[in-house]
């Protein structure tokens, strides 16, 4: 089936190029029964977000109003706050 | 009593509705009823999409209806495979008879319907009907179920549906 969402492979090609900074981080957000775990992140400048899907039906994380949330169930919500 | 107030197809699920407040008396519907329910829900709204489909020139109307066929297919291929393990047998009953001849009649209406007003139209059928199904999904099905993982299925299906009446409530904004 086709997923919006980065699986593994995607996944493992972020973590490479994320290697590149010392301090950066990569957090992995999953989208698993229709609920993004963690919903709330914080982040620094750099790091890497890699979402990954455990559903069936594909989900986006679609940016809306300064979080994101499922384009396509937009019951999905969550928030990534940026620090410097 | 919401579901009295949705009009159309919303008919067969009142009376399911009714049934399931009549359970204490022992009608509630079994797993293989349940499933032809929730199965016979799902192919309807593929249908109503595929007409969408045919008809609507809008880009979020045919994109919505693409998704509706995508994640329709989806639940009820999970749902026909589960049925399959469990060597479960769904059941024809009066709720799905009713729903797909409820259906057959909106497709019928819609179908004299262009334009705007069609998309108008589908896009309104598309927040009552899933406002509907979902209510007999909470209050109805999944409390009956009696199959642990028909019941987490029909769970996540609820999720994945209250998705789409919250994307078809935005489409609806848009057309507007």
């Amino acid at each position: 089936m086709r997923r919006a969402l980065a699986g593994p492979t995607v996944g493992a090609l972020l973590l490479a190029l994320a290697a590149g900074s010392a301090r950066a981080e990569v957090i992995e957000i999953k989208a698993e029964k229709l609920v993004f775990a963690p919903a709330q992140v914080s982040a620094h400048v750099g790091d890497t977000i890699v979402w990954v899907n455990a559903d069936f039906v594909a989900h986006t994380a679609t940016a809306r109003n300064g979080a994101w949330d499922c384009k396509l169930h937009p019951n999905m919500i969550g928030k990534i706050t940026v620090a410097e | 009593m919401m579901f009295i107030r949705v009009a159309g197809m919303a008919g067969a699920l009142a009376a399911l509705f009714v049934a399931g407040s009549a359970s204490a008396q022992g009608a509630k519907p079994t797993d293989p009823q349940i499933a032809h329910i929730a199965y016979t829900a799902g192919q309807i709204d593929i249908e109503a999409a595929e007409q969408a489909l045919k008809k609507s020139k809008n880009k979020e109307v045919v994109a919505f209806a693409k998704d509706m066929v995508r994640d329709h297919k989806a639940v009820n291929e999970k749902a026909l495979s589960l049925v399959k393990k469990l060597k479960v047998t769904p059941e024809d009953n009066d709720i799905s008879k009713s729903l797909s001849q409820q259906a057959a009649q909106k497709r019928a209406e819609l179908a004299k319907l262009n334009g705007d007003a069609f998309d108008k139209a589908y896009v309104a059928n598309e927040v009552a009907y899933h406002k509907t199904v979902n209510g007999a999904l909470e209050n109805t099905l999944i409390p009956s179920a009696t199959n642990p993982e028909l019941k987490d299925l029909l769970s996540t299906g609820l999720k994945i549906f209250q998705g789409h009446e919250q994307h078809a409530e935005q489409v609806a904004a848009d057309l507007k």
